[in-house]
């Protein structure tokens, strides 16, 4: 007997974790600086397994974080410098209400400011690692170049934003590296593949914002930073992988033709715009024309499978899907997107000289084999070219081939627009645009494909409906006999006396293999009737799962195939 | 003219003071000058122009200012001045105050009697014509043109001038040139010499006096030339030569707070520090940190489906009935945070107005929400099933329907197969009880006893062919002749053993009765009358002693025990432990089972004490049944669940089976086969492989082999009793529809 009494809540879990008012009060600091602190460096709270001993047997709704992050933070130099801030903002209140202007300018000069480099290097202490979490930065800095000059966050960082990611789409054009393109109705999704990454991230509509109130810019803007940074860093060591010169330049050669033409701006001001047109390709470090020969003969190494080697012939060839093409982009089409998406792809792209900088040639150029419009019709049409409407190219680019252009002519109804994300698996909805899309790839000839799918599903609701019959047949004869006997028996209960009559019997067909089945059947059912509590509801649960899964794939088709019908009868009546 | 040379006196001494260089009152009096000169001008064309006018300059002026003066002899003259006006408006309008405070001045200096509205210096027009400053377009139809201060009318000048007059006037008249027409008074006035000057002059945009010089030399007072001499003179302060103490404090102060490093020299290179950016990653150390290796990576966003496309497939649109049910529901028990739409084109795509909230809260699930790392269940459901040994392996069970027995006319409560598998009787709530052949399901005899049988029970001694009947509150026992004569007549001896002695226990209670007449024909042996509603009735194995239940919540004499050769009955138990439900003899030992609402009891009836206690883990037991090893139990329930008791192992179920979906009824063991098999309402009959090994530290293997169905469920109500054959793997099950069906 006897030793200390040991103390709750002093071990285990309760001490591992600590409220976040404490981490801040240990800390010092006030609310939003431990709430940039924490975005800065990634720290988040955890829910500890047993909360009420975490929270020494209070239920309260607290959040948590791990005393050893906590303890991480106290090192970070980064709080030094906000406290430094906090007191130059109370000096310069001082100097403002003192009314020392010389103070002021003083103290503003001095304005403390911090770097993030170390804490970049920090989180991401690998460049695969800086690549695999950039989905977000690229979103917001996306989302952040869009912004006007309103005051919802400063001008720098909107043109630091911009800046960036257009860095980002000229490295994506020089590598080819997109991948994917999606239009939904929240902006273009754009997925690449830059060093075995799959990075996605998502561009909005090039409309004013209407800039809500209920969202808080200030966290957005600490993001902003930490991300433009990160960006900043990412395409540095992006560009010089490709032996690119960093901040990008353009090629020199175009750069001379360009300079004869044009001498509207700065030439800084000219230089950047003229690389956010995203029109002409950037210099190198390194001569371009050496590397391309170094490129072309590659060695297969000795591991790779042929498959292997075939993907990456496919990957080649979809990299140079666009090539040898020439499209003129109308002014409504997106010219941004459109152009970068051609470009990535190894087309040519231009525009009209009055809408941006950059366009390289006319819309009477001779060569030009696409003309991206967006209306419903252009007066003046040229004959070699096609008329065909943006969204021709973002499937293509999805399709990884060059689709029929007839669906997408001028003024025509568009075909559906499927995202590329989607990945169907046994047993999903697959829309039939998309079969019709593989088929395509697969290379079988898209002729009279209307007729064919008709006659298909003609026969599949044949066949259904045989089956159906088939077994309503059975049905229907075991009912006949059972009512057979059961007249026989109220006859004979009746006391009546039975008509006896013999009738040749029938010989049933056994279908042995649907015996067989019904008897699998049965054992399963018996052995899940056999099942334990627990792994019952496990097991339950995953099938309700899987029969949900099948009942929403069912529900589309028969939405579709309404929606066909409904289409087929209109078609009939036109024709009446 | 007195006054003007006294301005030019005025203007001499005043350029004497300048001279001196008196700056404050300079200014001052240059403005007076200004004004003056101004003055002057005026009135000496006044002069010039109304030279017979007796009017001093100032009643002219009031002339201007006021009607208090005016008179109708000098009209011409005012009038003149009218267009003056007119024309010099907006000099005028500019002067005017200059004009008036100059006026003002001067009337000071003269001490000329002040006007009574002088100070009035808002209305401008000519107030003899009080229409006010109204377009006189207005009285273009009217004879007059306005009304005077009598308010009579004033009437335009007679014209009778027309185009040929026009003419000849401009031919003729030299001054046509000069006449002007006041639209006031609708007079033509002619313009003076001075006037069409001042017109002039104004029109090329210079000012009105001819004598003002707009380019005077700018004097500067204050030149950046030092001066000789001082400007004042005052002597020096004497804080001037000696240092201030205030300044050496501030600049003592300074220089210790750079010394302290508070005041910082002024940075240089500051926008080169940030957004700078080089390799970040040129020595890539690839330890790894115990922090990296906990980090949890923000999960990233899911990828948008068809459904987010702008020109998604037809079926992925919303229909009615799913936009109304989106709306309805609750923002975070949508699927999806926006509604399909879709866009014949590009161009008409708006912009997503819940983007940058998208953002948002992607940055807030970064920093604030928790982070947890959650093993996915990823189990292949297959595997989850238990691996049994296949139901063809464990053949023979009854599978299919073979016979039905047909005969009864209410629900059919209870059978009871004879020991020597050749009858079956079944007792039903029509009040009879039928003995039916077994394979030809032919029903051979029908005993009407009279009331609602609720149990049969054969008489397991094979050498004996009596059958128990419960019914109301008598147990019967029958003789139904259905065996060899050797058989019946040893039941005959059985049922009329001697009656020496007289029951002991269950006096009075229990009363024993031979049978005559019609039943005695119909094969009823014996009565045995009870004080309750009799519910079970339950041999033991060697045929001699029968137990009657009769459930009793409030008294002990629920069970009574009867020895039929001696006619004797016994009520064992002295306490009401519950109300029984069911009870059985251990087939081999002297046990005896009793199943009360919640547990089982096992009696030692040697020893007559309780042995054990098994708690079902349900809530009201209906049916019991016990192996023909005597080791085993099972317990159907009304709350669907059969338990499987291991008498060797624990007082709990060893298994709970929920097979049934509705109460279960009735629960049997096959004699010889290991099978069992339940019964419920829902009208199946769940047949159990159930293998006791005689190792005992091997448990029972259960496996269910075949549902059985064929019940109609009427009233609710579906199987209500299950037998097997004692031989056969064979089972019998009575319904609620009256009939009695075999499997086989």
């Amino acid at each position: 007997m006897g030793g200390l009494q040991k103390k709750k809540f002093e071990r285990g879990s309760a001490a591992n974790y600590i409220t976040r008012n404490k981490a801040r009060r240990k800390l010092q600091l006030s609310l939003p600086d431990f709430r940039r602190l924490c975005i800065l460096k990634g720290i988040y709270p955890h829910e500890p397994k047993h909360k009420k001993k975490v929270n020494k047997g209070s239920t309260a709704a607290r959040t948590f974080y791990l005393l050893k992050d906590i303890r991480f933070l106290l090192h970070e130099p980064i709080v030094g410098k906000f406290r430094d801030y906090k007191v130059f903002v109370r000096r310069l209140k001082k100097a403002y209400g003192k009314t020392e202007w010389s103070a002021v300018e003083r103290l503003r000069e001095n304005k403390p400011t911090y770097k993030l480099d170390h804490i970049i290097k920090e989180r991401y202490p690998s460049f695969i690692d800086a690549l695999r979490d950039i989905d977000d930065a690229l979103c917001m800095c996306f989302l952040f170049s869009t912004f006007a000059r309103t005051g919802k966050c400063h001008v720098q960082t909107i043109q630091l934003c911009r800046r960036l990611t257009v860095e980002w789409m000229n490295y994506v054009i020089t590598s080819s590296a997109l991948r994917k393109v999606f239009i939904s109705i929240k902006g273009i999704y754009y997925q690449a593949e830059v060093m075995g990454q799959l990075i996605t991230w998502v561009v909005p509509y090039q409309f004013s914002h209407d800039h809500p109130t209920d969202v808080d810019y200030r966290v957005m803007a600490t993001f902003t930073e930490l991300y433009t940074t990160l960006l900043g860093f990412v395409n540095f060591r992006l560009y010089h992988s490709l032996n690119l010169i960093y901040p990008p330049k353009m090629d020199s050669k175009v750069e001379m033709d360009q300079m004869e033409d044009d001498d509207y701006a700065m030439t800084s001001e000219s230089n950047s715009e003229k690389l956010s047109a995203l029109s002409a390709s950037l210099a190198r470090a390194v001569s371009s024309a050496e590397e391309e020969e170094a490129e072309l003969d590659q060695f297969p190494v000795e591991g790779e499978d042929i498959e292997q080697m075939e993907a990456k012939e496919k990957e080649q060839k979809q990299q140079k899907l666009f090539k040898g093409l020439k499209f003129f982009l109308n002014r409504e089409a997106p010219r941004e997107s459109l152009a970068f998406v051609i470009r990535c792809f190894g087309g040519e792209v231009s525009w009209d000289k009055s809408l941006c900088i950059g366009s390289t040639y006319e819309v009477t150029d001779e060569t030009i084999t696409h003309h991206i419009a967006d209306r419903p019709n252009i007066e003046k049409q040229y004959i070699n070219r096609y008329y065909i409407q943006p969204q021709w190219v973002y499937d293509c680019v999805n399709a990884k081939m060059l689709l029929p252009v007839e669906d997408y002519f001028l003024g025509v109804n568009l075909p559906p627009h499927l995202s590329p994300f989607v990945e169907e698996k046994e047993g999903d909805y697959v829309p039939p645009e998309k079969l019709k899309i593989m088929a395509l790839q697969r290379g079988e000839k898209p002729a009279n494909e209307e007729e064919e799918e008709d006659e298909e599903e003609g026969e599949e609701e044949e066949e259904e409906e045989g089956d159906e019959e088939e077994e309503e047949e059975e049905d229907e004869e075991e009912e006949a006999e059972e009512k057979n006997l059961k007249m026989m028996e109220e006859q004979r209960s009746q006391g009546k006396s039975l008509q006896v009559k013999v009738t040749p019997g029938k010989v049933k067909a056994e279908n042995s293999a649907r015996l067989e089945e019904e008897e699998k059947a049965e054992e399963k059912r018996l052995a899940i009737m056999m099942m334990k509590k627990k792994e019952k509801y496990l097991y339950d649960k995953i099938m309700f799962g899987k029969k949900r899964k099948v009942r929403e794939a069912n529900k589309l088709a028969a939405k579709r195939k309404a929606h066909d019908d409904a289409e087929k009868s209109k078609k009939k009546k036109a024709k009446k | 003219m007195e006054e003007s040379s006294k301005r030019s006196e005025q203007r001499k001494e005043m350029e004497k003071e300048r001279k001196k260089g008196e700056k404050k009152r300079r200014k001052e009096e240059e403005e007076e000058e200004e004004e003056i000169l101004i003055f002057n001008h005026k009135s000496a064309e006044k002069e010039k122009e109304d030279e017979d006018l007796s009017d001093s300059e100032d009643s002219v002026f009031s002339g201007l200012e006021d009607s208090g003066s005016d008179s109708e002899d000098d009209d011409d003259d005012d009038e003149d001045l009218k267009v003056d006006q007119n024309l010099s408006q907006q000099v005028k309008k500019e002067e005017e105050e200059d004009v008036q405070s100059s006026l003002k001045k001067k009337d000071e200096e003269e001490e000329v009697k002040r006007d009574e509205y002088e100070h009035d210096s808002s209305d401008e027009e000519d107030i003899r014509n009080t229409v006010g400053n109204i377009p006189m377009e207005w009285y273009k139809d009217f004879p007059h043109i306005g009304y005077d201060l009598d308010g009579k009318k004033i009437y335009k000048p007679i014209r009778n001038k027309d185009e040929l007059d026009d003419f000849l006037d401009k031919m003729e008249n030299p001054d046509y040139w000069r006449t002007v027409q006041d639209k006031q008074t609708g007079s033509d006035v002619v313009l003076s010499d001075e006037q069409v000057e001042l017109v002039k002059r104004l029109q090329r945009g210079q000012f009105g006096d001819v004598n003002f010089n707009e380019y005077q030399p700018q004097v500067e007072f204050f030149t950046q030339e030092v001066m000789l001499h001082p400007v004042t003179n005052r002597p020096a302060d004497k804080r001037s030569f000696i240092p201030s103490l205030l300044e050496k404090d501030k600049v003592s102060k300074l220089v210790h707070a750079i010394k302290m490093g508070w005041i910082k020299p002024r940075r240089d290179s500051r926008d080169d520090s940030r957004g700078r950016y080089y390799d970040l990653w040129a020595s890539e150390d690839t330890s790894n940190l115990a922090r990296h290796r906990m980090h949890l990576p923000a999960p990233k966003i899911p990828l948008p489906g068809h459904h987010e496309s702008y020109n998604p497939p037809p079926e992925y649109l919303f229909t009615d009935e799913e936009r109304a049910l989106w709306e309805q529901q609750d923002p975070v028990d949508r699927k999806f945070p926006f509604v399909p739409r879709s866009f014949s084109s590009l161009r008409l795509v708006p912009a997503f107005p819940r983007f940058i909230h998208e953002r948002f809260e992607r940055c807030l699930d970064l920093y604030l929400c928790p982070r947890q790392r959650k093993m996915r269940v990823n189990v292949n459901p297959e595997d989850l099933i238990p691996k049994l040994p296949k139901p063809k392996d464990l053949q023979p069970f009854p599978t299919t329907q073979s016979l039905v027995y047909r005969g009864h006319s209410g629900l059919v409560r209870s059978i009871s197969v004879s020991p020597s598998g050749q009858w079956l009787a079944s007792g039903s709530d029509d009040g009879s009880v039928r003995f039916w052949e077994i394979c030809s399901s032919r029903c051979l005899k029908t005993v009407q006893v009279g009331g609602a049988v609720k149990s049969v029970a054969w008489n397991p001694n094979p050498s004996v062919c009596l059958l128990a009947v419960a019914l109301d509150s008598a147990v019967l026992i029958l003789s139904p002749a259905l065996a060899d004569r050797q058989v019946v007549l040893s039941s005959d001896r059985l049922l009329s053993a001697p009656q020496e002695a007289e029951p002991i226990e269950g006096d009075g209670l229990v009363n024993w009765s031979d049978t005559e007449g019609e039943e005695l024909n119909q094969g009823i042996r014996l009565k045995i009358q009870h004080p309750k509603a009799v519910q079970q009735v339950a041999w033991h194995t060697k045929g001699d002693y029968l137990a009657s239940v009769m459930p009793d919540h409030s008294s002990h004499l629920q069970v009574l025990i009867h020895q039929v050769s001696r006619r004797r009955s016994q009520n064992p138990f002295r306490k009401n432990k519950g109300l029984v439900q069911s009870v059985s003899f251990h087939p081999i030992r002297p046990y005896f089972f009793v199943a009360t609402q919640r547990s089982v009891r096992i009696y030692n009836l040697v020893k007559q004490d309780l042995t054990k206690k098994l708690h079902a883990n349900s809530k009201w037991i209906s049916s019991m049944a016990v192996h023909p090893g005597g080791d085993h139990v099972i317990c159907g329930s009304y709350d669907c669940k059969l338990s499987w008791f291991d008498l060797d192992l624990s007082t709990k179920p060893y298994r709970m089976l929920r097979h049934h979906r509705k109460a279960v009824r009735s629960v049997a063991y096959h004699r010889l086969y290991p099978l069992f098999a339940s019964a419920a309402d829902d009208g199946s009959i769940i047949v159990c492989h159930g293998t006791v090994y005689n190792d005992l530290l091997q448990n029972p293997l259960i496996v269910p082999v075949k549902v059985l169905r064929g019940h109609v469920i009427t009233h609710e109500l579906g199987v209500l009793d299950v037998t097997f054959h004692p031989t056969q793997p064979w089972i019998f099950s009575s319904g609620a529809d009256a009939t009695i069906r075999l499997f086989t």
